[in-house]
């Protein structure tokens, strides 16, 4: 014990680190923070270090070039031993940090935690959102595969709209004219040196101030941040009442750490690792590009916005909700903490929530998109088709053979492009029929030239099958009266 | 010497220190950033588009589409198989051709003809073409970028090299003369 001793003494004579950090783990803290609600920033700063640990491990084998990745990627997950656990650490670890980062923040806006004086601890916050989700996508990116790889084609096609400099970006997004090897050395260079130096920096930026400024109180309703009694009241609060961070508030931050890595661990054990799915060929057309979890809300809205509104919306729009968040301490920065006095942002956050988990939730079924084998896969219920006549059975073939099928789904199979069929006689007549098949219109192609006047025929015979047995299907009463009584049915 | 001699000899000495590492910083900046800049810079000194064979005519049966792939003029030996690029080649009626490009207009995902209902469709965001590439329906603004294209000795011949964008679509360029055939 006293060569111990000893040994501290000589590394602290010269490091003298002993005295501040003794005072860092000791420093008070108001007594309610204390708090299972506190602990996602300690958490989202484990996951950092478990990526960087991962993250380095990987570079031993990875190999950033266009030609070898993707096999380096095979050799991790099959070649080397364990190979495949850590690819799986490091992107569980990639997804659980971006959703601690979230949960980190929803928890410190609803806290009110970026009224003064935190108001550069949420600005430093904020930049590590940003950096944090850059981190995600160009570490997609690196997993160099057919989603990577047209996933950069988006990215371009995005980059391309900015007015006057756009082809430039593109160029410069890419490293050259097409996505190639210069593109993902760039990116190699950002996910493992630039954003993870911005990453270290904000992080060190932030954590000081929160030793410096202490941990946001627990909000209580009524009680009003004001720039000149703040300081004093939060003095009240710490040295008075307060409690020493260790040992009173830190062992939550460390078993929840903890908690996250165990359940890290068991996600990319039981899991495994994300990919990577097909070769980066460009050649390969067959393959319906996906992003990661994390962007699918993207995806999703990519597909709902009115092509004229697209462009502004995407280049402005992040623009505008970093400017908010930016500004948010600046125009709220004093006054009630507590959401339970602060409708309009408890409403805001579930407004956010429920708008991003729903496009998330469309993007997992892609609903927009035509089922491009349905045609070819998916045949035609039989219900569809009994007792039905063969003109209406050659119908039902055209219906398969020109991929009708791919957009418009009969008894929920199909895709979900267009209006599903199951009653569509019930809405069209005849005339409308064939208008809408050979004309298209409401976002549905013309068949027109793609299609014979028997086909059509046939086709518009088995449309007008569709309609539940129990309802007459839509007739054009005027066509009645034109073609007089003789040859429509009698009314009853 | 007085001390205020002195310190402000000292002073200046530093704002002169000062002075060279910020000239010095300066003539470092300038290449650093041609550096950076040099996919654009290259793109205005020599342009990154030349011809390119598609190969033979008799791969592209009149009337029909056909998926065609080249590799691309610029590339370094290590891309590997992404110097490839695919495309899409119409022969409309044996004299005249439509060479298309792989990547959608909305966001440049790989688009895929469908014969039977000649249709071009993107697995992405549901956009659709028709067979001369013109846009059918979904989010795209515009039909499929198109390639300027020539045939020389019984080969197909296009003019390509760079992945096309809504910002930057291959038929758009400027200085460019339409199709010769």
């Amino acid at each position: 014990m006293r060569l111990i001793q000893k040994v501290g003494d000589w590394f602290d004579l010269r490091l003298q680190l002993g005295s501040p950090i003794r005072e860092t783990v000791q420093h008070p803290v108001p007594r309610e923070t204390a708090s299972w609600l506190y602990v996602f920033g300690s958490a989202a700063l484990t996951c950092f270090v478990l990526q960087i640990v991962t993250g380095i491990l990987l570079a031993l084998i990875y190999v950033p070039s266009a030609g070898e990745a993707w096999n380096s990627l095979q050799i991790l997950n099959h070649g080397i031993s364990l190979g495949w656990f850590i690819r799986a650490l490091h992107s569980w670890g990639s997804n659980f940090m971006v959703a601690i980062v979230l949960i980190h923040m929803v928890q410190v806006f609803l806290f009110g935690a970026y009224k003064f004086p935190r108001e550069l601890t949420w600005i430093a916050g904020v930049f590590l959102l940003l950096v944090t989700l850059g981190m995600a996508f160009t570490g997609q990116v690196l997993r160099f595969d057919q989603d990577a790889y047209w996933g950069l084609g988006i990215g371009a096609s995005i980059a391309s709209r900015v007015p006057v400099i756009g082809p430039w970006a593109v160029k410069l997004m890419l490293g050259g004219p097409i996505i190639a090897g210069t593109t993902l050395s760039r990116f190699f260079a950002l996910h493992v040196f630039v954003i993870p130096g911005l990453l270290i920096a904000f992080v060190g930026v932030h954590l000081l101030m929160v030793l410096k400024l202490g941990i946001n109180e627990w909000p209580m309703p009524g009680r009003i941040v004001r720039r000149d009694t703040y300081l004093e009241e939060y003095r009240d609060l710490t040295h008075k009442q307060g409690v020493p961070f260790v040992p009173n508030a830190v062992w939550k931050d460390i078993l929840f750490s903890g908690f996250i890595l165990l359940s890290i661990a068991l996600c990319a054990l039981y899991f495994g690792p994300f990919g990577p799915s097909g070769q980066p060929d460009p050649t390969i057309i067959q393959t319906a590009p996906r992003p990661d979890f994390f962007f699918l809300w993207l995806y999703a809205l990519l597909s709902f916005l009115p092509p004229s509104a697209e462009t502004p919306i995407l280049l402005i729009g992040p623009a505008i909700g970093i400017i908010v968040l930016l500004v948010l301490p600046f125009v709220a920065g004093e006054g009630e903490k507590s959401w339970k006095r602060r409708p309009i942002a408890v409403l805001t956050i579930l407004l956010i929530a429920v708008a991003l988990g729903t496009l998330t939730r469309l993007a997992e079924h892609t609903p927009w998109s035509p089922v491009m084998d349905a045609w070819s896969s998916q045949p035609i219920p039989s219900k569809f088709l009994q007792g039905r006549t063969a003109l209406e059975r050659r119908g039902a073939l055209v219906f398969q053979a020109k991929q009708c099928h791919n957009c418009h789904s009969l008894d929920d199979r199909g895709g979900q492009r267009g209006p599903a069929l199951d009653g569509v006689a019930l809405h069209l007549t005849e005339d409308q029929l064939v208008h809408q098949v050979i004309q298209g219109g409401g976002n549905m192609p013309a068949y027109g030239k793609n299609l014979s006047p028997s086909e059509t025929t046939a086709l518009v015979a088995f449309l007008k099958t569709l309609h539940p047995a129990s309802q007459t299907p839509a007739r054009d009463a005027s066509r009645a009266a034109a073609l007089g009584a003789s040859e429509v049915s009698p009314r009853p | 010497m007085s001390v205020d001699n002195g310190m402000s000899r000292r002073a200046m000495l530093v704002k002169l220190g000062l002075l060279l590492n910020a000239i010095f910083g300066v003539l470092l900046a300038v290449p650093i950033v041609r550096y950076l800049l040099s996919p654009v810079i290259r793109e205005r000194k020599f342009g990154y588009d030349s011809w390119l064979s598609l190969g033979g005519l008799e791969q592209f049966p009149a009337g029909q589409t056909r998926l065609a792939a080249y590799k691309n003029p610029v590339v370094n030996a290590w891309d590997g198989e992404t110097g490839d690029v695919a495309c899409w080649v119409r022969n409309v009626d044996g004299q005249k051709f439509q060479v298309f490009a792989i990547n959608c207009a909305h966001l440049g995902c790989p688009v895929r003809w469908f014969a039977q209902s000649n249709l071009f469709m993107c697995p992405c965001h549901g956009g659709a073409y028709y067979q001369d590439g013109a846009r059918a329906s979904g989010p795209p603004e515009r039909g499929l970028f198109e390639y300027h294209y020539r045939i020389e000795d019984g080969k197909l011949l296009i003019r390509a090299g760079e992945m096309p964008t809504p910002g930057q679509p291959v038929a758009n360029k400027a200085g460019e003369k339409t199709t010769c055939a």
